[in-house]
């Protein structure tokens, strides 16, 4: 269980959640509702080593086909099997079971430098995309 | 020459925007994409009933002594073969073999036609047809601005179309009845592009609304849902239909997209006839073809789909297909004789996927 509230933010919407030593990633709320009908997700291999704002995924609606970016950089240690047989996880379950990715991360501080709760709730009030 | 105009909206536009849909910008049209999710109003569609706002569309009336002649002129079909209250679908070939616009012909009197065309190709359509009336004792109208239409589809569409206007339902499949409607002179045909039984409503844009409001506050017993322009690309890509514009055009004729059915080369002299006829002897060297994924990912137009390594063609229509939960998509390949089953590979994002020729269409009504 993801608790939103203690999640951390992007502004291109990924959400990510610190636990132990790795960092979960998905998608918020918002960009789930933006993305609509999630039919399927493309994940990449465990082991892989990312950069953060590193195009890592693509999740597709039946109108069009978006990018998630890595919120971090690290090592992919494991992606959510679940979202082959029922990518719709992602919109009804975005900050929980439609996670997308687990994240070793390779610098300790670069989660802290996303946006909290409040700052991105501040962000989409803006009017962020 | 065109110049670039601000969008338009249809008569329906307010009641979008209060009922939520997502409005997009449409060959220059401001329609709702979705209202709630793609899926679920293509799945309403399939299982009960959904509303399209098509008001989009163009109408053009034909009437005079000579209208049949001007009809049997300008498209492939056999108007000739509709009596007052038929329709019939057809295309209006160039004279090279091309596709002018795919229409709804509508016979409403011996000397009346009413013909729905798209609305991308609505001037074009107009321009062409009044150069070929020329010479022919025949008055032609657009009327686009006038009609706002509406369109009724699922299998409970006739049940809810008879409580709209009692008796309709006996309208037979591609009948066109005129009728009153909220007491202006409408037309209801037995059409749709969904694949599913259903009707369209042709009425006048000061009614629209009434019709579109009738058919929301009747139709929650019937499971209807408002449905946006998403569903509509679904619906019709399942059933095989043809996009003008992405699957069909002035360089494509009827037979490479498979709709050899629509050219009646029996008929007497029509535009194109010529050339068709050389088409349909010498045969043709592209076909229109349908693809399913093999696995996930979604297929879109203009992907690549290779065989053994070579191009076969892209694709001109694809999207992820809600009744299969798969990918379908159809293009034009420039071999003729692949076998449904025929493994092929599409270039998805820099993977390679696999896929299979796939039988057109992809969704037939179940009997």
């Amino acid at each position: 269980m993801t608790n939103a509230d203690a999640c951390r933010y992007t502004k291109s919407h990924e959400w990510a959640a610190s636990a132990g030593d790795v960092v979960t990633v998905g998608v918020s709320d918002h960009a789930q509702k933006e993305i609509t009908d999630v039919v399927f997700v493309d994940l990449p291999k465990v082991g892989r080593k990312v950069s953060k704002g590193e195009a890592v995924a693509v999740v597709e609606s039946v109108k069009a086909a978006f990018d998630i970016y890595a919120p971090i950089s690290g090592e992919i240690v494991a992606v959510n099997g679940e979202l082959a047989k029922a990518p719709g996880l992602v919109n009804e379950s975005p900050q929980d079971k439609g996670w997308f990715f687990r994240v070793k991360p390779a610098n300790a501080g670069e989660l802290g430098e996303l946006m909290d709760a409040a700052a991105y709730d501040k962000f989409l009030k803006a009017g962020g995309h | 020459m065109t110049t670039a105009s601000a969008a338009r909206r249809t008569p329906l536009y307010e009641l979008h925007k209060e009922a939520g849909g997502k409005i997009v910008d449409f060959h220059g049209w401001e329609l709702p994409v979705q209202y709630s999710s793609i899926v679920k109003e293509h799945q309403a569609v399939r299982t009960a009933c959904g509303i399209f706002d098509v008001s989009h569309m163009g109408q053009v009336t034909v009437s005079g002594p000579q209208a049949l002649e001007f009809v049997q002129k300008i498209n492939s079909n056999d108007a000739e073969r509709l009596k007052p209250g038929d329709a019939m679908y057809s295309h209006m070939p160039n004279e090279r073999g091309g596709i002018v616009d795919d229409i709804i012909v509508s016979r409403l009197a011996a000397d009346r036609f009413f013909i729905v065309v798209n609305a991308a190709t609505r001037e074009k359509d107009f321009a062409w047809m009044t150069l070929q009336a020329k010479g022919l004792d025949v008055r032609l109208a657009d009327r686009g601005d006038d009609y706002g239409m509406v369109a009724l589809q699922g299998p409970r569409a006739a049940e809810l179309m008879d409580v709209i206007a009692p008796g309709s339902a006996k309208l037979k499949r591609f009948g066109a009845l005129e009728l009153e409607l909220f007491g202006e002179p409408s037309l209801i045909t037995r059409t749709g592009y969904t694949g599913e039984d259903g009707c369209e409503f042709i009425v006048p844009t000061a009614v629209t609304p009434l019709v579109w409001q009738a058919l929301m506050a009747k139709g929650s017993a019937f499971g209807l849902l408002p449905c946006g322009l998403g569903a509509r690309d679904t619906l019709r890509l399942e059933a095989g239909y043809l996009l003008y514009g992405s699957d069909i055009d002035d360089e494509h004729s009827p037979f490479e997209a498979g709709y050899g059915w629509v050219v009646k080369l029996t008929k007497k002299d029509f535009i194109g006839k010529k050339w068709l006829e050389a088409q349909k002897d010498s045969g043709i060297r592209r076909r229109l073809t349908g693809i399913r994924m093999l696995e996930g990912g979604v297929p879109r137009a203009g992907m690549a789909v290779t065989l053994d390594g070579r191009r076969l063609g892209t694709l001109s229509s694809a999207s992820f297909s809600p009744t299969f939960r798969i990918g379908i998509g159809m293009g034009y390949f420039d071999r003729t004789d692949l076998a449904a089953g025929t493994r092929v590979a599409l270039d998805m994002h820099g993977r390679t996927v696999a896929a299979e020729v796939a039988a057109l269409p992809f969704y037939r009504l179940p009997k």
